[in-house]
């Protein structure tokens, strides 16, 4: 376990890959620079009861990047936090350039050139840009940082990642969240890293970025580093993997090279069976329109906005990120102040504060299910029936039993994975805690579901689920509004479309109206006359 | 399982262990008195003035947000009470003015947190000082002596461990009494109402608990009142205890009380608690 990284002898020829390299060098076939940098061989891991991991092998070569693909759940985080030290193996070997590898910690797993960059960014937002990336590993003599020594190689890391204008001396806090996530990746260069394990990187990035981080990505690979790349996204692993190593339920099954496969049969290792039908549909008819958002004017809306919901359909609303999408919903749902026009369902006017916007039959299934969607730290049940527990309450007192009964049956409805419904809601994986969310709508009894953005970060099993969950309210009459940023599943599952831009709704159509060029251009505003076209 | 239970023990184990350090190390060296039921009954009259403002101070902490008034809110209520008897009011007129004030303070603080926005700490910071203002104004700037033949027997038994026959109950001092029936009340609030559980999500979090449509101010202005009436009846044990009202002297309590909350398992950062264990 040292930080040094020279090449034992008979690895000489692959000296010249540590090295930034031209252009030319570059054409040489990838598979001669290959050399094993990282070997994870028949590792175990189990929390208690659940064994996240179960004997689970791969290697990663240096220039290569390894997407890691699973469910929820399959144990693709834990296994990274096996791999950067923040949890330690119960059994099976490591080893890092065929010495033996065993971190007892993050900072073990540093010193070995292992680094890990998180979902969540995990800077001091209120330090520098160079403060950041030397806070654990400064050169430190007696005590004392000796910056100047550091600068250079602050700097050279800066310049990897592109971010060449950036001042060491900027406050974090204040860059953009991609600019954050570059930093988050330079840290790593700057301790010397030759193994980078991304944990959904591009989650919070907006597309632009995304495509920036892919040559970072890139680059570091040519510098011969292992990468680990982990996303729900198949389009994103093609984009940027060379192989593949397909988790389920804690056991490898499947690896191989990523162009060797197609999408559907990595779906069907993920799931473990044949999935003919990523956007399983419930055949279910639009009604009459009875929900009309009438001239709906708030403080976090842009513009005025119309729009009518019918019976029983699937409203999609697209739009790029900032085109108000979010915000619309939150004036609908009266958590943003309404300033003019009104809702009225079946021509009755809805009071605009939440709990009577509830009391008319709205739900809200929150973008941001960490820190607004749910509680954290309470558990499953309390996070279920929370804002409905007038049904099991008398002088108000509740009646503990009914309430944890009806919460545990709708557990099992939308298939939670837990130990218990009384687990804390942080101790589950973003999947499950998907449901949990939306366990919480379906026990409202809501009738018109507003769903921001239900399966960002979720695996395409679960996706698939809350697809044909949304079909069945809407077979059973309920409205669903469904706001995403993925366009395909807003085409294969909507009924009706919205595109949204600078807080206009600038067209509805028929899902089968639009084509997913269409839905860019307006959302990007390229036709300048808003037209808003219902075919009945 | 078993390390869970250990671990909620925890507190009330350290207690055994501290309460048999100093029984040992007081039959060595000092008079013997510590394991004398008499000892036991002013230790745990004490912890009752402590205890009760406490629990008031729990739903707060729970719901994310801290008081650091309640100690010249005490000291301000129970002057109110010394200052009406000493204008010879019928008992019931006192006490009632006492928990007006106390209720008042708590009120006040909740409404200027729930329409400001300023954090808890900060406003509670000022009212503090605002209230031992109020106290000092009201009592002339000196401790304010009640005679005593308008203190009722029951009043002036039921804090020290002197007399042990004429408690309500006997043997048991009647400021333990009322603290024990204070807790259960709050711990049954907490556990079994939808109030109590509305304090709990948002102490977890505002934004789910505006999102579950839970009326996030009012149910704030109800846990600083509620408080109020807690910091209240804490000062009709001060009362008891000192049989004078002087504001200055709740200077510092507030911090006896938070560090009794968090003995007790209450997360400064919301969301998290249960019953406080603190008899100290």
């Amino acid at each position: 376990m040292t930080s040094d990284h020279e090449m034992s002898s008979q690895e000489s020829e692959q000296t010249e890959s540590k090295h930034p390299i031209s252009a030319n060098q570059m054409r040489v076939d990838p598979s001669l620079r290959f050399s094993c940098l990282l070997t994870v061989d028949a590792i175990s891991k189990s929390f208690g009861p659940t064994q996240a991991l179960n004997s689970v092998s791969l290697s990663v070569q240096s220039g290569e990047v390894l997407a890691l693909i699973g469910e929820n759940g399959a144990g693709k985080s834990t296994l990274l936090k096996v791999l950067s030290g923040a949890h330690r193996a119960d059994s099976g070997k490591m080893s890092i350039e065929n010495r033996s590898y065993r971190p007892r910690g993050p900072k073990d797993a540093r010193a070995a050139g292992v680094a890990m960059i998180y979902q969540e960014l995990n800077l001091a937002p209120d330090l520098s840009v160079e403060d950041n990336l030397l806070l654990g590993h400064s050169n430190i003599g007696a005590g004392f940082l000796f910056r100047s020594k550091q600068r250079q190689r602050v700097q050279d890391a800066l310049n990897l990642v592109g971010l060449n204008s950036l001042s060491p001396t900027a406050i974090v806090g204040e860059q953009s969240v991609a600019t954050q996530q570059l930093l988050e990746i330079s840290r790593a260069l700057v301790s010397n890293a030759n193994i980078i394990l991304f944990d959904e990187p591009t989650s919070s990035l907006p597309q632009k970025d995304v495509q920036r981080l892919f040559e970072i990505i890139h680059r570091l690979k040519q510098q011969g580093m292992g990468l680990v790349y982990i996303s729900h996204f198949l389009e994103e692993v093609r984009a940027v993997a060379d192989s593949y190593s397909v988790l389920r339920d804690g056991e490898n099954v499947g690896e191989g090279r990523i162009n060797h496969v197609n999408d559907d049969q990595i779906v069907s290792m993920m799931v473990g069976r044949d999935v003919n039908d990523l956007f399983p549909s419930v055949p279910h008819e639009p009604g009459e329109p009875w929900v009309s958002i009438d001239r709906l004017q708030g403080d976090s809306l842009a513009s005025e906005i119309t729009f009518d919901l019918r019976r029983g359909e699937i409203f999609g609303i697209s739009g790029l990120v900032g085109a108000g999408r979010t915000e619309l919903l939150r004036t609908m749902f009266g958590l943003d102040h309404i300033t003019a026009g009104q809702i009225q369902i079946d021509n009755t006017k809805v009071q605009h504060s939440v709990r009577s916007k509830m009391r008319a039959g709205f739900g809200m299934l929150s973008e941001d299910r960490k820190h607004e969607g749910l509680a954290q730290d309470l558990s499953l049940i309390e996070n279920t029936t929370l804002g409905n527990m007038d049904r099991y309450t008398t002088m108000g007192f509740i009646n503990l039993r009914a309430r944890n009964c009806a919460a545990t049956e709708l557990m099992r409805q939308v298939e939670v994975k837990s130990h218990s419904g009384n687990q804390r809601v942080s101790e589950l994986s973003g999947g499950n805690q998907q449901k949990v969310a939306i366990a919480r709508i379906l026990h409202q009894e809501a009738d018109i579901l507003l769903m921001d953005e239900p399966t960002k970060g979720i695996d395409v099993g679960t996706k698939a689920e809350i697809y044909r969950l949304m079909g069945s309210l809407a077979a059973q009459g309920k409205t669903v509004v469904f706001v995403s940023s993925y366009l395909p599943e807003l085409l294969a599952v909507c009924d009706r479309i919205g595109v949204m831009s600078r807080g206009e709704i600038r067209a509805i159509r028929n899902a089968d109206q639009w084509t997913e060029d269409e839905v860019m251009a307006t959302a990007m505003a390229l036709e300048e006359t808003p037209q808003i076209n219902t075919p009945a | 399982m078993v390390k869970k239970l250990l671990w909620q023990l925890g507190p009330l184990v350290a207690l055994l262990v501290i309460m048999i350090f100093f029984w040992i190390a007081d039959s060595f060296f000092g008079g013997g008195y510590f394991m004398t039921a008499r000892n036991i009954r002013v230790i745990s009259s004490s912890a009752a003035l402590i205890a009760v403002p406490a629990f008031g101070m729990t739903l707060i902490i729970i719901s994310g947000g801290i008081d650091l008034s309640a100690g010249t809110a005490l000291t301000l209520s129970g002057t109110a009470l010394a200052l009406s008897l000493k204008a010879g009011d019928p008992i019931l007129h006192a006490f009632m003015l006492m928990v007006l004030f106390g209720c008042l303070c708590g009120l006040a603080n909740g409404v200027i947190i729930s329409a400001t926005k300023v954090v808890p700490f900060i406003v509670t910071l000022g009212t503090m000082t605002i209230f031992l203002g109020i106290g000092q104004i009201l009592s002339g700037e000196s401790t304010v002596y009640a005679p005593k033949e308008n203190i009722p027997d029951w009043l002036s038994l039921c804090y020290t461990g002197s007399d042990s026959v004429r408690y309500l109950i006997p043997k048991v001092p009647t400021s333990v009494l009322i603290a024990t029936v204070m807790g259960m009340g709050v711990a049954i609030m907490l556990r079994y109402t939808v109030f109590g559980r509305n304090v709990f999500a948002i102490g977890s979090s505002e934004s789910t608990a505006r999102l579950c449509g839970i009326n996030v101010p009012l149910t704030v202005i109800s846990v600083y009142t509620i408080s109020g009436f807690f910091v209240a009846i804490g000062g009709l044990l001060y009362f008891a205890d000192v049989k004078n009202g002087n504001p200055s002297d709740g200077t510092g309590k507030e911090l006896e009380i938070i560090a009794a909350v968090v003995l007790g398992g209450g997360s400064l950062s919301g969301g998290r608690g249960s019953k406080p264990w603190l008899v100290r």
